[in-house]
C-alpha cells in the first residue's frame, strides 16, 4: 500500500513540477537557513569547560559610589566593569573558596631570544596563582606558580603552546628565559594549547571567541612592572586612574566551589564581606553581591552578540512563513482534488487511507526540502566561517545538530502536511459525487 | 467592481485564505523591519566622521626604548614624517573616529559638580586640527603655551590641568543648549578647561546606534606614551605611497620599536563596519527571500484556483462577462486577500518593533514605513497574481458545455 501511494504521491507532484520544486526550495530555504543559525548559536552558547563549569563562579561586587539622583541624571542600571583591586586583594586574602583567583587581559611585547626576529605583540592574561588549577588548564610541561611566588612578584611566565612552539620550537621551553617588554620572565610552564571558547574568564567583548592567549603571567608582577592591561578600566571620583586604587574597576574574579552548599555559603560570606566594609566606610551602594555560576555569568554579560541572535530570529521567522505557505498551497492543492478524494471515499477508502496517502505526499516535499535544506545549511555554515569574526571556525555541524536539521525538517513539514491531509480527508463521499 | 461575490468565493476557502492573509501579514511586518534596519545600519555606517577621510593614513608606532622623553621623539618622528614629498601634515594623536581606542572622561559643568556625560578625549600634538581636516566652525585652534603632557606616568593626571578644550558643535549643545559655548569651562578632571573652538564634528572611537557619537572633546596634550597613533594628511591618490614612505621613514629614524596597522582612513571605517555590511547582506537576502516566497504562494495558490474554477469561469464567459472581467475578478480577489493580510500586517509590525526596541538599541519604526511597506506588498500581490489571471482570462466560454 505505501509504494502504492508513494507512487500517487509522485505522479501528483508530477502534475505540477514547477510548483512542487518551489515548494521543496522553499522548505530548504527556510530550513537551511534556521539551521545555519542554530548551529551557530549552539557551538556559541556550548560550555568552554564541560565537567568543571558546574563548580566556577562569578561574584559581583559593584564598588562604584551612590548613583547621582540629580536633575536629568539617568540611574546606572548596568553592571560595574569588575572588581577594583582592594576588593580582589581582600578576596583573595580571605580564601572564601576552595580555589580563587583575580584577574585581568593583558599584552605584552615579546622579544624573540635568538635577536634576530623582530619583537611582537603577544594577548595574555595576568593572573594569580590558582587560575590554572582552578581552570584546570592542562599542562604540557612544567607547572604554574605559587601564591608565594604571587606575592613575591616573581618574574614567571607560563605560555600557551603556540608561543612555546614559536620561540622554542620543539623544546618544551621551560627553565628558559624570555624577555617580555622590558623584563626577564623564566618559562615555568607550557599549556597544552589551552583554548576553551569561549574564554569565559575574560570581561565579555567581540574577542571571548578566537584567538586564545598565549603568555600568562602573575598579576602583582605585571601591576608591578606597569604592564599593558586590556579591557575597560572605570574609574570615579576625581583621584586619577591608579589600577591599585579603589575607585577603579577592572578585575575579572573567579571562585571554585565543589558544591551546591559551599555556593551559598559564599554567597552569605560576600554579603558579609560587603557590609563589613560598608563600616570602614567603603562600597557605598545597598548590598547586593552576586554570584553567578558561569554559564549564568556568559547569559548575563551577552557573550553572544545581538547580531547573531537578530539572524536566528530572522532565519525563524523566514521558516515559519515558509511553513504557511506550503500549508496553503498543499490545502489547495488537495482540496482541487476533493472529486478524487469523494471517488475513492465513495469506493471504500477510509478517512485514514486518504489521510496516508495525501500525507505522503506532503511528507516527500517534506523530506526532499529537509535534505535540500541541510545542503543549503552546509553552504550557509561554510560561508559563515569565511566571515572574520573570531566565532567563525567554530561554525561546524556537529551530530547532534545534524540529527536536529533532520528532525526539524521531517517536523516542519509534517506540521505543515498535516493540517491539508486532515482536512482533505474530511471531504464527504456522497457530496461530490452529485455534481459532475 | 462585484466584492461581494469574491468575499463569497473566500469564504468559501476560509482555511487556504486565512493561511495566505496569515503568510502577507508575516512578511509584511518582518519585511517593515528588516528594511527599517538596514536603514538605520546604512545611516549609522554613512555618518559624518569629521576628519578629511580621503586624505588621511594613519600608522600605529610602540616605541620598544625603555624610560625616555617619549614626546621629543614624537616630535623627531613628526619631523620626518612632515618631510616625506605629498605629506600636508602630520599629527600624533592617540583617539580617531572608529579606531575604537576611547578614552571617556566624567564631563562636568561645575566644579567639583556631576558628571553630565561621558566625552571621548581626543590628544595630540600641536596641527591636530589640521592633520585631521577637522572644520573650526567657532573660536580658535590651540595656542603653542596651552600644550601640557598627557603625564601617562600618573595615572594620565594632564586631565586635572588642561587649560583649554574645543568640543563638538552636538556636544556644546548638550552641555549649553542654546547658549555661546566659547569661552564657558568644563571639569573632565579637577580644574576648569575653557572651551576656545568648536569644531561641526568629530564622531567618536566606537559609534553605537544611539545618537551618542559625538560627544567629543580636543584637548590640547601631548602624548607621553610610548604607543602612539600618527596620522598623515595627504592628497588622495598619493596615500599608498605615503604610507609605504612612512613606514621606511620611521623604521630608519629608529628601528626598536613595531609598525602596526598601516591604514587609509577609509580601510579603518571599511574595518570597523565590516559586521555591519555582513549583516545588512543578511537582512536584504532574509527580504528578498520573504518577498520571493510570499509571492510564490500567491501564484502557486492563483493557479490552483483557476484551474478548480475553469467551468466557473467558462460559464461567466458565455454568459456575457468580458475577459477584461475575468481578470479583474482575480486581481481584485488578490487585492482584497493582501489588504486583509496587510491590517493585521502593520500591527505585528509595530509589536516587533517594539519588541526590538527592548532588546536593541533600535528607534521606533518611523510610519512613514507601513503606508510604503503596504504598498510593496500590493503591487507585489498585483505582480504575482497577474500571470494565472491572465490564464483565467483566456478561458474560452466553450468549456462551459464540456462535461468533466
Amino acid at each position: 500500500m505505501f509504494a502504492y501511494y508513494l507512487d500517487l504521491a509522485l505522479r501528483s507532484l508530477k502534475r505540477t513540477p514547477v510548483l512542487s520544486a518551489l515548494m521543496v526550495l522553499a522548505i530548504g530555504l527556510g530550513i537551511g537557513a534556521s539551521m545555519t543559525m542554530l548551529t551557530v548559536l549552539h557551538v556559541m552558547t556550548g560550555d568552554p569547560l564541560p565537567g568543571r563549569s558546574g563548580m566556577l563562579y562569578a561574584p559581583m561586587i559593584d564598588a562604584r559610589p551612590l548613583a547621582r539622583g540629580g536633575s536629568g541624571q539617568r540611574v546606572e542600571e548596568d553592571s560595574p566593569d569588575g572588581f577594583t583591586w582592594p576588593d580582589a586583594a581582600n578576596l583573595l586574602r580571605a580564601r572564601g573558596a576552595d580555589r580563587q583567583a583575580a584577574m585581568s587581559a593583558g599584552q605584552v611585547v615579546v622579544r624573540p631570544p635568538a635577536g634576530d626576529s623582530h619583537p611582537f605583540f603577544e594577548r595574555g592574561e595576568f593572573a594569580t596563582a590558582d587560575f590554572f588549577a582552578m581552570f584546570d588548564a592542562p599542562f604540557r610541561a612544567g607547572a604554574g606558580w605559587t601564591a608565594a611566588q604571587d606575592d613575591a612578584h616573581a618574574r614567571v611566565v607560563v605560555l600557551n603552546g603556540e608561543l612555546a612552539r614559536k620561540l622554542f620550537g620543539n623544546g618544551s621551553g621551560v627553565g628558559r628565559t624570555v624577555r617580555l617588554n622590558d623584563a626577564d620572565f623564566r618559562v615555568i610552564g607550557v599549556l597544552d594549547d589551552w583554548r576553551p571558547q569561549p574564554a569565559f574568564y575574560q570581561q565579555a567583548s567581540g574577542r571571548v571567541f578566537g584567538a586564545a592567549d598565549q603568555v600568562f603571567l602573575p598579576l602583582r608582577t605585571a601591576l608591578d612592572l606597569k604592564f599593558h592591561f586590556t579591557g575597560h578600566l572605570s574609574c570615579w571620583g576625581s583621584g586619577g586612574d591608579d589600577r591599585q586604587s579603589d575607585h577603579c574597576a577592572w578585575l575579572q574574579f573567579w571562585a571554585q566551589l565543589g558544591s551546591v552548599a559551599k555556593a551559598d555559603a559564599y554567597r552569605t560570606f560576600l554579603a558579609g564581606y560587603w557590609r563589613d566594609q560598608q563600616t570602614h566606610g567603603r562600597l557605598p551602594r545597598a548590598e547586593h553581591a552576586q554570584l553567578f555560576g558561569l554559564m549564568d555569568w556568559l547569559a548575563h554579560e551577552k557573550v553572544i552578540p545581538g547580531d547573531v541572535r537578530m539572524q536566528l530570529w530572522l532565519a525563524l521567522g523566514f521558516l515559519f512563513v515558509c511553513m504557511v505557505n506550503i500549508t496553503a498551497l498543499l490545502l489547495a492543492k488537495f482540496l482541487r482534488r476533493s472529486g478524487e478524494i469523494s471517488v475513492r471515499r465513495a469506493m471504500g477508502a477510509r478517512r485514514r487511507d486518504i489521510f496516508i496517502q495525501l500525507g505522503i505526499e506532503s511528507a516527500l516535499i517534506g523530506v526532499s526540502g529537509g535534505a535540500l535544506g541541510l545542503l543549503i545549511a552546509q553552504a550557509g555554515l561554510w560561508s559563515v566561517r569565511q566571515r572574520p569574526e573570531g566565532y567563525a571556525r567554530l561554525a561546524q555541524m556537529d551530530p547532534s545538530m545534524l540529527f536536529g536539521t533532520l528532525a526539524l525538517a521531517i517536523a516542519a513539514s509534517l506540521l505543515a502536511g498535516l493540517l491539508p491531509a486532515w482536512r482533505a480527508c474530511h471531504v464527504a463521499p456522497a457530496l461530490q459525487l452529485k455534481t459532475p | 467592481m462585484q466584492v461581494r461575490p469574491i468575499l463569497a468565493t473566500l469564504h468559501h476557502h476560509k482555511l487556504t485564505t486565512l493561511l495566505l492573509l496569515l503568510q502577507v501579514a508575516f512578511t509584511c511586518a518582518i519585511v517593515c523591519n528588516v528594511v527599517f534596519m538596514i536603514a538605520q545600519r546604512v545611516a549609522q555606517m554613512r555618518s559624518p566622521s569629521g576628519v578629511a577621510e580621503n586624505e588621511l593614513v594613519t600608522i600605529d608606532s610602540f616605541d620598544l626604548q625603555e624610560a625616555g622623553n617619549s614626546i621629543a621623539r614624537h616630535e623627531a618622528d613628526l619631523a620626518a614624517l612632515r618631510a616625506i614629498p605629498g605629506v600636508r601634515a602630520a599629527a600624533a594623536v592617540d583617539a580617531l573616529p572608529f579606531n575604537g581606542n576611547s578614552w571617556g572622561n566624567g564631563i562636568a559643568t561645575i566644579a567639583q559638580g556631576p558628571s553630565r556625560l561621558v566625552a571621548t578625549a581626543f590628544d595630540g600634538s600641536p596641527g591636530e586640527l589640521d592633520a585631521l581636516g577637522l572644520h573650526l566652525v567657532a573660536g580658535r585652534d590651540f595656542l603653542p603655551e596651552e600644550y601640557i603632557s598627557v603625564d601617562s606616568e600618573h595615572g594620565y593626571a594632564g586631565i586635572d590641568r588642561v587649560p583649554a578644550a574645543i568640543v563638538t558643535r552636538a556636544l556644546a549643545q548638550r552641555l549649553f543648549p542654546g547658549q555661546n559655548p566659547l569661552g564657558k569651562s568644563i571639569y573632565p578632571g579637577n580644574s576648569p578647561a575653557r572651551i576656545v573652538g568648536v569644531v561641526d564634528h568629530l564622531q567618536q572611537p566606537t559609534v553605537s546606534a544611539g545618537n551618542d557619537n559625538e560627544n567629543s572633546t580636543l584637548f590640547p596634550m601631548r602624548l607621553d606614551t610610548r604607543d602612539v597613533e600618527y596620522v598623515l594628511r595627504t592628497a588622495p591618490a598619493q596615500r599608498q605611497r605615503v604610507l609605504k614612505d612612512a613606514a621606511a621613514v620611521l623604521d630608519r629614524l629608529d628601528g626598536d620599536r613595531i609598525l602596526q596597522d598601516p591604514q587609509t582612513f577609509e580601510q579603518l571605517r571599511a574595518d570597523y563596519f565590516r559586521r555591519d555590511r555582513t549583516m545588512i547582506g543578511l537582512l536584504v537576502a532574509s527580504a528578498c527571500g520573504l518577498l520571493f516566497v510570499t509571492a510564490l504562494g500567491i501564484t502557486g495558490l492563483a493557479s490552483f484556483w483557476v484551474q478548480q474554477r475553469t467551468r466557473t469561469i467558462g460559464v461567466r464567459r458565455a454568459l456575457g462577462a468580458t475577459r477584461g472581467d475575468i481578470l479583474r475578478y482575480f486581481q481584485t480577489e488578490n487585492f482584497l486577500i493582501v489588504t486583509f493580510g496587510i491590517v493585521p500586517g502593520i500591527v505585528l509590525a509595530v509589536a516587533i518593533n517594539l519588541t526590538l526596541m527592548r532588546y536593541y538599541e533600535l528607534p521606533h519604526l518611523p510610519l512613514l514605513y507601513l503606508p510604503v511597506g503596504a504598498i510593496a506588498l500590493w503591487a507585489l500581490g498585483q505582480l504575482a497574481v497577474l500571470h494565472p489571471a491572465l490564464r483565467a482570462a483566456a478561458v474560452p466560454p466553450v468549456v462551459a458545455t464540456r462535461t468533466v
